[in-house]
């Protein structure tokens, strides 16, 4: 291997590390507000992927009735809880986001032709369609169990994550697919090339990653999510509901799963079930944060990144195994450093 | 039954219970408008589950009427909305927020209704605890026992309450801090505030307020204004002690 090889690798694994990054960062949210390790993290990725191509080639995406299906049975749960204590007004609002919001955007797609919209635009209509899904998940399969323990929110974790790849398979089928790309340009940069699908990647993560940041540290209901990790019986005595929280959480990590699935599209073939693997190498860099640290989960989605393009040129057969196995010393070593959990905040 | 004023918080019959175990049999309370009320009792009497249940921290039977609405076992955000405050038993801050932060985040409720001035509130807490203007900018979680109380005092302040419910809140700080959170009890009743103290001791508690209940194991055993109690022969060999003169001053 010399120079100019070790470098293309170098590239490669920094903008898988990208993505990486930002699945990690939305692990690491989701564990830290509602101490769920979110499995399914990964299949917003898929979703995100598909949704886009199937709109690319002028089809209307299954994923709208997913939203729809999704929709119904959050009013119906939500719709009752809202009649029975007569509240007006969380009924309308139940019902505008869970029925009047899905309908809108099956008639504002039928009404156009995706096809022919241009990306940018595609791209929007994919998030208007896939992220909203997650703050419905969140009221279905986490708000019931909210107060249970981490065991059990694993468990739930899997069943969706099930449901989800099968449901995946239903909508997209078994074939894989791949979009446009997304800036079909090239730069020689000293010996380097820097493709146009790189730099989208790199300045996406960026964006969203200083984005998040600042979200968290200057705005109130960002301190608040932060909070609520903290202590999540101060911040509801501070009137900041850990319903609230979970959807907000929950919408956050599909928004960052599928503009991931967006991003990696042009470059990668995915099929129904390529979100799990992904996520999963998205976990391993947040376990290098010890599932809390941003930061050190941001490093790690780069090491995870980089360690996985060397192993696939050096022992292709082996890659997937040699990233998991990261996780082994990066336990150990946490293990040693780790003081237990300070009861008192 | 407390007579004065029309109630900011009226409680009737409240009862909570633990699996089968009651903690609280049908309790009845009330606080007037300005008033310092205080609930003493030992230890487990159920004085804490009392403020949980009456913000809806716990499930509870029976009503609680607050802001001109009455509630069964009622909704945290709603009572917080409505401008009850709760200081508890543990603080609950937010460790690893700067003290600036965790002020901000009391005015939590009042923000998203629209009401985004929080200078002035703030300037209100600095003012009555200068301590904490010094450290505004260190994290909660390196303050000091005293300064964390009255951290969490502010905070709850901070969301303009009408009622403020403080637990505990002399709990295993040093007596002359303990005089110093106690004189400030006392000063917010200036600011209008109604306030319910839950308190171990009785002695600085019987102090400041106007009104008194007394808990025991569950239920509202004696009831009285303040000064009364203070005096009544029961509360004194249960509560007060004999030859407090020390705790006395502390208190004053």
């Amino acid at each position: 291997m010399d120079l100019q090889i070790a470098l293309l690798i170098g590239q490669d694994g920094v903008t898988s590390g990208a993505i990486y990054a930002l699945l990690a960062l939305a692990l690491v949210l989701v564990f830290a507000v509602t101490r769920a390790i979110y499995i399914p993290q990964g299949e917003y990725v898929a979703y995100g992927a598909l949704t886009l191509a199937t709109l690319q080639s002028g089809a209307l995406p299954a994923t709208l009735w997913l939203l729809m299906g999704a929709g119904l049975a959050v009013t119906v749960i939500d719709g009752v809880a809202a009649i029975r204590k007569r509240d007006g007004r969380a009924w309308g609002a139940t019902l505008g986001w869970n029925v009047a919001y899905p309908a809108v955007l099956v008639l504002t797609l039928s009404a156009l032709s995706p096809a022919q919209l241009p990306m940018a635009l595609q791209i929007l209509l994919t998030l208007a369609i896939v992220v909203p899904i997650g703050p419905m998940i969140y009221r279905l399969a986490y708000q019931p169990v909210a107060e249970a323990s981490v065991l059990v929110l694993l468990i739930v974790s899997v069943a969706v994550h099930v449901v989800l790849v099968g449901l995946g398979l239903l909508f997209f089928g078994a074939e894989g697919s791949r979009t446009a790309p997304l800036w079909d340009a090239s730069f020689a940069v000293g010996w380097m090339t820097v493709s146009g699908q790189q730099i989208c990647v790199l300045a996406a993560s960026a964006a969203l990653i200083v984005g998040l940041y600042l979200f968290f540290e200057k705005t109130l209901y960002g301190k608040a999510l932060r909070a609520t990790a903290i202590n999540r019986n101060g911040a509801r005595l501070m009137g900041f509901s850990p319903v609230f929280a979970g959807r907000l959480t929950f919408l956050l990590a599909a928004f960052i799963g599928t503009l991931s699935g967006v991003l990696i599209a042009p470059v990668t073939t995915v099929y129904y079930d390529t979100g799990f693997l992904i996520g999963l190498k998205g976990f391993v860099a947040a376990i290098v944060g010890g599932l809390a640290s941003y930061p050190l989960a941001a490093a790690g989605a780069l090491i995870v990144g980089l360690l996985e393009s060397f192993a696939s040129f050096w022992a292709s057969a082996y890659k997937e195994a040699i990233v998991f196995t990261l996780i082994i010393p990066v336990l150990m070593w946490r293990s040693l450093h780790s003081h237990g959990i300070d009861e008192e905040a | 039954m407390n007579p004065l004023n029309p109630p900011v918080l009226e409680v009737r019959n409240l009862s909570v219970a633990y699996g089968k175990v009651e903690a609280l049999t049908r309790a009845n309370l009330r606080v007037g408008e300005g008033q310092i009320v205080t609930v003493i009792g030992p230890n487990g009497a159920g004085k804490s589950t009392m403020l949980s249940a009456i913000i809806g921290l716990l499930r509870s039977h029976g009503q609680v009427c607050f802001d001109g609405r009455v509630a069964v076992s009622p909704e945290v955000e709603r009572m917080v909305d409505g401008g009850m405050s709760l200081v508890p038993e543990k603080r609950e801050l937010f460790g690893e927020m700067s003290v600036e932060d965790n002020l901000l985040l009391g005015a939590f409720h009042r923000y998203r209704s629209g009401e985004r001035n929080y200078r002035e509130p703030m300037a209100q807490v600095f003012a009555l605890f200068p301590r904490l203007q010094e450290r505004r900018r260190q994290r909660a979680a390196t303050l000091s026992g005293g300064e964390r109380q009255m951290l969490a005092i502010g905070r709850a302040l901070m969301g303009k309450p009408r009622l403020l419910m403080l637990d505990e809140p002399s709990l295993g700080l040093a007596p002359l801090i303990t005089r110093e959170i106690f004189r400030i009890v006392a000063d917010l009743r200036s600011t209008g505030v109604s306030i319910l103290l839950v308190e171990q001791n009785a002695r600085a508690a019987l102090a400041v307020a106007d009104y008194a209940y007394v808990l025991e194991t569950g239920s509202v055993v004696m009831e009285g204004p303040a000064a009364r109690l203070r005096h009544d022969p029961r509360v004194l060999d249960t509560y007060l002690g004999l030859g407090g003169k020390h705790q006395d001053m502390l208190a004053s």
